[in-house]
């Protein structure tokens, strides 16, 4: 351009415009690739394009042109650019959908490099059990599984030539009058908690007691209580009651309440056994006509534990004063709770740590 | 206890119920139902026979009958017997075909030994009602001929069996369950107690109490003239049957009858084998007695006897001697019925491992009034059944005793229960029972609630041996006086008679009240630990087991632990349920060893199992006997602490096992085998959960492998080991190879856990990373270099690690070359390249002024 006239500007002429922007288009639309597409950015866009020559000679037109022969080239560079961007959107997105589909894996590959772990059910179950009174206010109080006689029996209103004594198949360390003993119950704990905590006490103590039963599908030596107790002023047998209802519903849900039958315990008078109404056919299986439940035995209600009003006398041994204080105390074996809240059959299941009985149950049971 | 519902009926008037209703109600008043037996309802279509005619066939091997019977049919029946106990004109029950017998049996016409037998003859086992029997049940001569066997002979009845638990002596009686039951139905009970005595002054066969504390009531009556050989009747043998007592002979079953009926245990003995006085006492040193069960028993100056002039003839309520038992040919009779110490029986019963019908009664608890109608009852079935006579007088020796008394507010089981009765509601149940009430003025009022005197005698512990702990009349107004019956040596407390009052109004109608505890204070931080640490194992990919504490001497020797190792003292019970493992363990790991040994023999190659478990360790020197204390009042400091002396430590552990591959091999690449690394990587996990930072060191501890053992501590303190097992530990529990263990004392970590998690200032300034390689000798612990590193670089290195190890020609023999990347960090500023290389070199120069580590290529 070394010949040019400072009035008549070719490259500015509104067709010459026209066509460049034209055969912009035209090239931007042809660009099959991103690659493509680059060297036409270059060559219709880039600062060698004819259009941004043409950008240049503006400077050479008389002042009052000027304006016209910039809005001119402005107006098509703005719709070549426009054009590349929409060319360049839709050019990546054909790129990424390809990539995507070549990267495609099979997905259902299996993987377990890494091992999976679990939780003991008993355990679990001892902990849900202890949530659900921690909820209420309870604490979680422990003791010693080798314990002395005393807090084992004598303190619990069990003395030594009690027939209840005797039932308990205790576990003696050597020897017989060593007055010590494999604790056949998680009671004991009641004696410390009422020794060592302030009143009022409410406790819940889950933990491993001992019985010197052979292992069957229904009996183990080494097993698993959970023991409440509440010690405070005015407390009834109205309050035991309204605690297990709730604590019936906390575990097994709406509308599961208990049922209380006499029953007889040195350490509570007077003293329950404790029903649950049966949480899988709520007790229609018992009617005469209705399908049957494996759950219950079509009992309507399920064995659950014991319970009672502590008896004054192990109040006394304790040196609360049952003049001013009352309380109450139940307890039932975890493993039980197992095998109708989860149809476990065999306790020797639990006992065995075969690993395939105990992952199902993970974390939580 | 096992009720016959037909012996129920006769003292109580119970309404047209089922078996299943009497029992709920039963049950809904304390007396369990284990089960119900059904008894004759199967038995369809046996009637009375005559036999007419016997035709003896002898061409068989053994005896046999073709009887024609007469059934009150057209014609008589020929039928095909194997018995010869019977003869022609007696009656007999027939199974005519088409007669359903006990179990389902079904009887038809049948051809055998060459004739058609067209129906059986039965015996009384065949009719369900004696074990065995050797011939056929022969009947009344007036027994109508055609009628229904069953209904002749009621053999149709329901029996129920209660769980009776230990404070209900009496309901080991149907007396008992009968007044429990005409209460429950609310119909009169007709006491079969409640006989007329002869009045007579005369005593019989001599006797006296020697020792009061033993027994507080004696009484003997004697029969004489009584046929040895008279049959008991078919009703009775039928109902002891049912009761779950064998039959034995007439005089032996009817003071079983008596027992079952009233719930007194009676002893007969044989008059012509008595020399003397009978005297209840203890035994003397040196005593002996043969019992009925032909053991001769060494007495305890305890043991509560009958003796005479020979000495013990008897052990008192529990088994009585072989030289005075009545025999088949005994005539003269001496009855006994005795009220002895509940304590005295139940010591002597545990003391010889004998339990019997009477000893369980009499440690229950038998109504101190009964001897004397009870062996009056026992006279006299056995005259009117043996053809004896009753001797006219009673031997009755007694010792007073005051009738326990027990004054409440008349409130009080309303109290007790949360609900309101009334005065009325209380003094009815409490009448019901048999008690006696009075209404008693506030100042009359005994102290203590409860009292009695002398009542030791018999062993019955009452309310009044607490004094004033158990009263509860303090500030109440309307008081009441409550004498329980004679029969219910259980009721001696104020909330005795609460639940008394509660259970007739019935358990199911208390209300339902949540009490308002006060706000706890959750779970203590040792408890959220063993949570976290159950937790974070079983997310490493660890299964938890709960194995039982119990090993034995061999698993000490199995983990090859040394003499004197402390974890070899173990507590030993006396009682364990295998030789083979009397000990409670000290350690966790034997019992997780023995698991995954039983996993591994299940299939299962890569295991990894932890459990968290007390451990129990004996302190040297701790005392012996742990202290039996008083239970009438708080123990004291001291006291308390006496038992606690006595206790082994029972610290909690935790502890993993593994083998096989610990992350598995697949189609993505190989596995890595599990090793000594993970099994201290699980100790880490552990202590990182404590929020403690674990030290690790090499260490020599059975049962791990002396090269491949870390010691883990926490601060100064040892808290466990982890590492690869011994290869002989390996081989004695048959163990795969490489299996790897890890042991932690939780407790240690509970008592050091730290306080809240204090924030880091998180410095938003760029890393500086450098790398370095040090060459130290093979030997050094990676461990001690880290920790000189980290102490030389000082506050501005934010992280270290390890990423390479390299042995080799390249760095000498006998050397190896670390290869870390040190991160560098200021809280404050930009560090600069001499800064961080300052830095590094005084992390080198550290490195090498302690262990003589070498830049390597410098």
């Amino acid at each position: 351009m070394s010949n040019y006239d400072p009035v008549e500007v070719t490259p500015l002429h509104a067709d010459e415009v026209a066509r460049m922007q034209a055969d912009a288009l035209a090239a931007i639309a042809a660009a099959r690739d991103l690659d493509e597409l680059k060297q036409v950015r270059l060559a219709h866009a880039g600062d060698r394009s004819p259009i941004a020559l043409a950008n240049r000679e503006i400077g050479a037109l008389p002042p009052q042109a000027r304006a016209e022969a910039g809005k001119r080239i402005g107006g098509a560079r703005k719709a070549i650019g426009e054009a590349l961007a929409a060319r360049q959107a839709k050019l990546e997105a054909e790129r990424d959908e390809r990539v995507l589909v070549e990267e495609t894996v099979d997905v259902t590959l299996p993987w377990d490099a890494r091992p999976v772990g679990a939780r003991h059910p008993l355990t679990t179950l001892q902990e849900r059990i202890a949530d659900a009174f921690v909820a209420m206010g309870y604490e979680v109080a422990e003791g010693p599984e080798l314990e002395g006689e005393w807090f084992n029996f004598d303190a619990l209103n069990i003395a030594p030539d009690h027939p209840a004594r005797s039932e308990h198949d205790t576990f003696f360390v050597e020897s017989v009058e060593s007055g010590k003993v494999l604790r056949t119950q998680t009671s004991p704990v009641q004696i410390r908690a009422l020794l060592s905590r302030p009143l009022p006490v409410y406790v819940i103590s889950p933990g491993k007691v001992f019985r010197t039963d052979e292992l069957d599908a229904t009996h183990t030596p080494v097993f698993h209580q959970v023991e409440g107790l509440a010690v405070d002023e005015g407390l009834t047998m109205a309050h035991l009651k309204g605690t297990l209802d709730r604590f019936a519903e906390v575990m097994f849900g709406e509308g599961i309440t208990t049922r209380f039958r006499p029953n007889y315990f040195p350490f509570t008078e007077p003293s329950a056994e404790m029903d649950l109404k049966c949480f899988v056919c709520r007790g229609s299986s018992a009617v005469p006509g209705n399908p049957p439940c494996r759950t219950c035995k079509s009992e309507g209600w399920i064995e659950w534990g014991g319970c009672g009003m502590v008896n004054p006398r192990v109040l006394v041994a304790c040196g609360v004063d049952p003049r001013r204080y009352s309380g109450f105390a139940f307890g039932m074996g975890i493993e039980r709770t197992l095998m109708f809240r989860h149809n476990a059959e065999d306790m020797r299941d639990m006992v065995e740590g075969d690993v395939r009985f105990t992952l199902p149950f993970g974390m939580e049971v | 206890m096992k009720v016959p519902l037909s012996w129920l009926r006769e003292y109580v008037d119970l309404p047209a119920v089922t078996a299943h209703e009497v029992a709920d109600k039963l049950t809904a008043a304390g007396l369990k139902l284990e089960s119900i037996t059904s008894h004759g309802h199967e038995i369809k279509n046996v009637v009375v026979g005559e036999v007419l005619d016997i035709e003896e066939l002898t061409e068989f091997k053994k005896p046999i009958r073709y009887c024609q019977v007469e059934v009150g049919e057209a014609a008589p029946r020929g039928i095909v017997c194997g018995a010869t106990n019977f003869s022609v004109g007696d009656r007999v029950p027939v199974a005519l075909p088409g007669a359903v017998l006990p179990g389902g049996f079904e009887i038809g016409a049948r051809k055998t030994y060459g004739r058609v037998s067209d129906g059986m003859i039965c015996s009384e086992a065949e009719l369900g009602i004696a074990d065995s029997s050797p011939g056929i049940l022969v009947l009344e001569p007036g027994a109508p001929i055609g009628a229904d066997i069953v209904e002749l002979l009621q053999l149709r009845d329901d029996v129920i069996e209660l769980e009776i638990t230990p404070d209900r002596g009496y309901a080991l009686s149907i007396r008992g369950v009968a007044r429990e039951a005409a209460i429950a139905f609310g119909v009169p009970f007709r006491d079969p107690a409640d006989l007329d005595l002869p009045d007579t002054a005369e005593a019989a066969y001599p006797a006296s109490i020697g020792d009061p504390s033993a027994c507080d009531r004696f009484v003997l009556r004697e029969v004489g003239g009584f046929d040895p050989a008279a049959p008991s009747p078919l009703w009775m043998r039928v109902r002891l049957l049912r009761a779950g007592m064998r039959p034995v002979s007439l005089a032996v079953d009817v003071t079983n009858y008596v027992m079952l009926e009233l719930g007194q245990p009676l002893h007969a003995f044989d008059r012509t084998k008595l020399t003397g006085e009978i005297v209840v006492r203890r035994a003397r040193a040196g005593e002996t007695l043969e019992t009925l069960d032909h053991v001769v028993r060494k007495l305890h100056p305890d043991d509560i006897l009958i003796t005479d002039g020979s000495g013990p003839i008897s052990m008192a309520g529990t088994m009585g001697g072989l030289a005075t038992e009545i025999s088949g040919s005994s005539t003269e009779l001496v009855i006994e019925a005795a009220h002895f110490s509940a304590t005295g029986t139940a010591r002597m019963s545990r003391r010889h491992n004998l339990v019997s019908e009477a000893s369980k009664r009499f440690e229950r608890g038998v109504d101190r009034e009964l001897p004397l109608y009870a062996s009056w009852r026992a006279v006299k079935l056995l005259v009117e059944l043996g053809g004896g006579t009753a001797a006219p007088g009673v031997t009755h020796a007694a010792i007073e005793v005051d009738p326990v008394r027990i004054t409440i507010p008349a409130d009080h089981p309303d109290r007790v229960a949360g609900m309101a009765y009334g005065r009325e509601v209380v003094i009815r149940h409490l009448e019901q029972v048999g008690c006696t009430v009075t209404a008693t003025e506030p100042a009359a009022a005994t102290a203590g609630g409860a009292s009695a005197s002398g009542a030791a005698a018999t062993g019955v512990v009452s309310g009044g041996d607490l004094g004033d702990a158990l009263d509860v009349t303090e500030g109440a107004t309307d008081l009441i006086t409550v004498t329980p019956p004679t029969w219910r040596p259980d009721l001696t407390d104020p909330n005795d008679l609460a639940e008394e009052v509660i259970r007739l109004v019935g358990y199911d109608r208390l209300p339902s009240v949540l009490p308002a505890a006060p706000a706890g204070g959750g779970l203590t931080e040792g408890q959220r630990l063993r949570r976290r640490v159950g937790r974070a194992l079983a997310a490493a990919g660890y299964v938890e087991v709960l194995s039982y504490p119990f090993l034995g001497e061999r698993d000490f020797d199995n983990l090859q632990l040394p003499a004197g190792d402390p974890r070899r003292v173990a507590t030993r019970l006396a009682n364990p349920l295998s030789e083979d493992e009397p000990l409670m363990r000290t350690t966790l790991l034997p019992g997780l060893l023995k698991t995954l040994v039983r996993n591994v023999g299940r299939g299962f190659s890569d295991v990894a199992l932890f459990e968290v478990g007390a451990v129990y360790r004996p302190e040297p020197g701790a005392p012996e006997k742990a202290p039996v204390l008083p239970v009438s009042r708080r123990p004291r400091p001291e006291e308390l602490a006496s038992v606690e002396a006595a206790l082994p430590a029972q610290p909690l552990r935790v502890a993993v096992v593994l083998t096989g591959e610990r992350e598995r091999s697949g189609w993505w690449g190989g596995g890595r085998a599990a090793g000594w690394a993970d099994a201290i990587e699980a100790a880490r996990t552990v202590v990182r959960e404590a929020r403690l930072v674990p030290v690790v060191s090499a260490d020599a501890h059975e049962p791990w492998h002396p090269g491949r053992c870390a010691a883990i501590h926490v601060g100064d303190e040892l808290i466990g080991h982890a590492g690869e097992l011994h290869p002989r530990v390996i081989e004695a529990y048959g163990l795969p190879p490489r299996t790897c263990a890890m042991e932690i004392e939780l407790t240690r970590l509970e008592r050091g856990l730290p306080g809240p998690v204090q924030t880091p200032a998180i410095s938003s300034y760029p890393v500086a990373t450098q790398d370095v390689a040090l060459v130290v000798p093979a030997a050094t612990p990676v461990a001690t270099v880290e920790q000189a590193l980290r102490e030389g670089a000082g506050e501005l290195l934010e992280s270290i690690r390890l990423f390479d190890v390299y042995t080799g020609a390249q760095v000498g023999e006998g050397n190896k070359s670390l290869a870390y990347s040190l991160r560098f960090r200021a809280p404050d500023r930009t560090l600069t390249v001499e800064e961080t290389t300052a830095a590094r070199d005084a992390a080198v120069s550290l490195a090498t002024e302690r262990l003589g580590a070498q830049l390597r290529g410098a």
